[in-house]
């Protein structure tokens, strides 16, 4: 297929955002008990990244992890199930939202302490280089999670053990409603801080997937060629509440005007009139999209309802491996 | 058999386990250098490189996450931290994810790895080098805890801890590294979850575990001159805990003490206290009594630090109470010149 690469990022991001915008609606049923951090306006990360991985390349991730999950290659269906606590999920309901795994496609897991998951994205990353494989690990972090200890401990080991490892810090400007300001010294940048591990740093534009994307495919040649971790840094925009279906600009904790600032910058309609001009993609195709991608969402949040819940045995299971 | 040390024990285990599977690492501050973590990692990177015994940063929490990483990835480290409360640090890793990590994946990764942690005693430790933390662990669903009190269980112990599917704590103790045990050269394993009859007795069971089953033994020896038979039982893994071996015991001797060897709130001698009132309550026929440290940090001096650990004599003194002998304890145990701030040299096993 022509341009098939710029069509999946395309498709890819507007899976992602059609599949959060649905549990957004369906929230209230009150039939997805379990917090839920959505992604819409941050697809172009996940996606510009996650094209450039083997299946086999491990992905980790934190709170905000549907995008980074889909993006991967993670079962829609499992998610969902996995939202609706249903025995069909990809951690049959143990989890939730904030516990995606999908091992079949490289997806590790995802928790929501803030930071915890990179030095274990660090440690499944050195297993790789002690073991030879010529597997890449990325994990996704945000803003917040720079501020933690850990962060740097993983920044130090991973660059005194040379780890094959792809650090990708999605800088959103906000901890819940914490401005970055508040956090963290007004006249540093966080990619310094990587930098200053001697790590290889690239900084961009986190709603341009077209830039994400070619910095990722130099980041991932660096890894391999040089046998060194890479840092991006990427700077996006979290449209909705911290935490929930709803957007909540309304509290005022946003500078006026920010908010219509970036979704002016929408990732997925700026990169849709690119490739509509350039012909790379037709309107018409983009309705088959959505269609498909509809008709997608549809089985399986029809899959998810209609799983049943896991059995009363599943509660002491799993906490020791016989 | 051979009598070897208890921290020779834990080398020879670490080195049998390095040995019998490839997969296996040894990782902590301080573990290829000179003194070889008390001798209990000494010459292990010479014998097998330093991509698989290595030296660390002081990153307590990075590193637990980092082993964790590791081990969801094909190998099974071993991590060492020269007092328990440099764990402090990584409890983070430890409790949320290395705990949890098997469950909330509903049993599709697990972890396994084995963190060493030494208790301190004595000798000024003071308030951050002598806690005995092994509760704050067995609270949490996915660890194991073991404590091993002498050197055949250490080197058994260790060996099952790293061939086991879960994240374990080992929690060894300072003044046991230089006590001896019979220990066989070859590798063997130590069952994790069984405690041990140390001692046979059957006018009272002390309940004990690490360090202090030293102290209950002496205390069993001393009070068995006088008439008194003690039964002591070494619980040696604390989670999962061996209820059946504790409640045999005490429905047997109807008495129970426990010689805990931490602090007794919320502690294991509150839990052992628990299962045995829960389960054999119309068995006992006087209230169980615990001892262990006094309820404060732990000082430096000596001169507050020898009220704070308990000893032999203070378990005596509570078994001659509840057994309504009176027995003169400065009898029993007269006054020496061994100061009680360092290991009793007459303490040197086998136990």
């Amino acid at each position: 297929m022509l341009n098939k690469f710029e069509k999946n990022l395309y498709y890819a991001m507007l899976r992602i955002r059609m599949v959060e915008e649905r549990i957004a609606e369906l929230y209230s049923e009150q039939e997805m008990r379990c917090p839920v951090h959505l992604s819409i306006g941050q697809e172009a990360v996940a996606v510009g990244v996650c094209e450039h991985l083997q299946k086999n390349d491990i992905v980790m991730s934190a709170h905000r992890a549907h995008a980074h999950y889909l993006a991967k290659g993670g079962d829609l269906k499992a998610m969902l199930a996995e939202l609706y606590g249903k025995s069909t999920g990809c951690a049959k309901g143990k989890g939730g939202s904030m516990h995606l795994i999908d091992l079949e496609n490289g997806f590790f897991a995802a928790v929501p302490i803030v930071g915890s998951t990179i030095p274990i994205a660090v440690g499944v990353a050195w297993a790789f280089k002690m073991k030879k494989s010529t597997n890449i690990v990325t994990v996704f972090l945000g803003d917040g999670a720079t501020e933690e200890g850990v962060f740097f401990e993983s920044l130090d080991f991973a660059s005194l053990k040379n780890v094959p490892i792809l650090f990708v810090c999605e800088n959103n400007f906000y901890s819940v409603y914490s401005n970055l300001k508040v956090r963290q010294a007004p006249q540093r940048k966080i990619s310094v801080l990587a930098e200053s591990h001697g790590i290889k740093t690239f900084t961009g534009d986190g709603n341009d997937v077209q830039q994400v994307s070619k910095m990722t495919r130099e980041a991932i040649k660096f890894i391999k060629n040089m046998n060194k971790p890479v840092f991006i840094e990427l700077e996006t925009f979290r449209w909705l509440e911290h935490c929930g279906p709803n957007g909540d600009d309304e509290l005022g904790y946003r500078e006026v005007g920010e908010l219509e600032k970036w979704i002016k910058k929408c990732p997925i309609e700026s990169y849709k009139n690119t490739i509509i001009e350039k012909s790379i993609v037709t309107e018409t195709e983009i309705t088959q999209m959505i269609e498909n991608i509809s008709s997608e969402i549809n089985d399986s949040f029809n899959f998810a309802k209609e799983s049943v819940f896991p059995k009363l045995e599943l509660l002491n299971q799993h906490i020791y491996k016989d | 058999m051979r009598e070897i040390k208890y921290s020779e024990a834990i080398l020879e285990a670490t080195d049998f386990s390095l040995e019998n599977d490839p997969s296996v690492l040894v990782v902590g501050l301080g573990v290829p250098d000179p003194k070889g973590i008390f001798g209990t990692t000494s010459g292990l990177q010479e014998k097998y490189g330093e991509h698989r015994v290595m030296d660390m940063p002081l990153s307590e929490n990075g590193m637990t996450g980092i082993i964790t990483g590791v081990s969801l990835n094909g190998f099974r480290p071993i991590l060492t931290h020269q007092r328990v409360e440099f764990a402090l640090l990584s409890i983070e890793q430890i409790v949320n994810q290395a705990a949890k990590w098997f469950y909330m994946n509903a049993g599709q990764q697990n972890v396994p790895i084995v963190i060493r942690l030494i208790i301190g005693r004595g000798w000024g430790q003071g308030p951050q080098h002598a806690q005995s933390l092994e509760s704050w662990f067995a609270h949490i669903p996915g660890l194991k805890v073991v404590m091993p009190s002498n050197s055949y269980d250490a080197k058994g112990l260790l060996i099952s801890s790293v061939e086991d599917d879960n994240p374990v704590i080992f929690l060894e103790h300072r003044w046991l590294h230089n006590t001896f045990d019979n220990v066989p050269s070859e590798g063997y394993r130590v069952p994790i979850g069984e405690a041990r009859l140390a001692r046979k007795g059957s006018d009272v069971t002390i309940v004990s575990h690490s360090y202090m089953v030293l102290e209950s033994l002496r205390c069993a020896d001393v009070l068995a001159e006088h008439g008194i038979s003690v039964e002591v039982v070494d619980l040696r893994s604390i989670r999962p805990l061996d209820s059946k071996t504790v409640l045999n015991s005490v429905s047997k001797t109807k008495r129970l003490v426990v010689a805990d060897n931490g602090w007794m709130h919320f502690g294991v001698s509150s839990e052992i206290i628990s299962i045995v009132t829960e389960n054999i309550f119309d068995k006992l026929i006087c209230a169980p009594v615990r001892i262990g440290m006094n309820d404060s940090p732990s000082p430096s001096t000596r001169a507050l630090a020898n009220h704070y650990y308990p000893r032999a004599k203070n378990i005596a003194e509570v078994i001659s109470k509840m057994l309504d002998k009176t027995v003169d304890l400065n009898i029993l145990f007269p006054k020496t010149d061994i100061p009680l701030d360092v290991p009793d040299p007459s303490f040197r096993g086998p136990f």
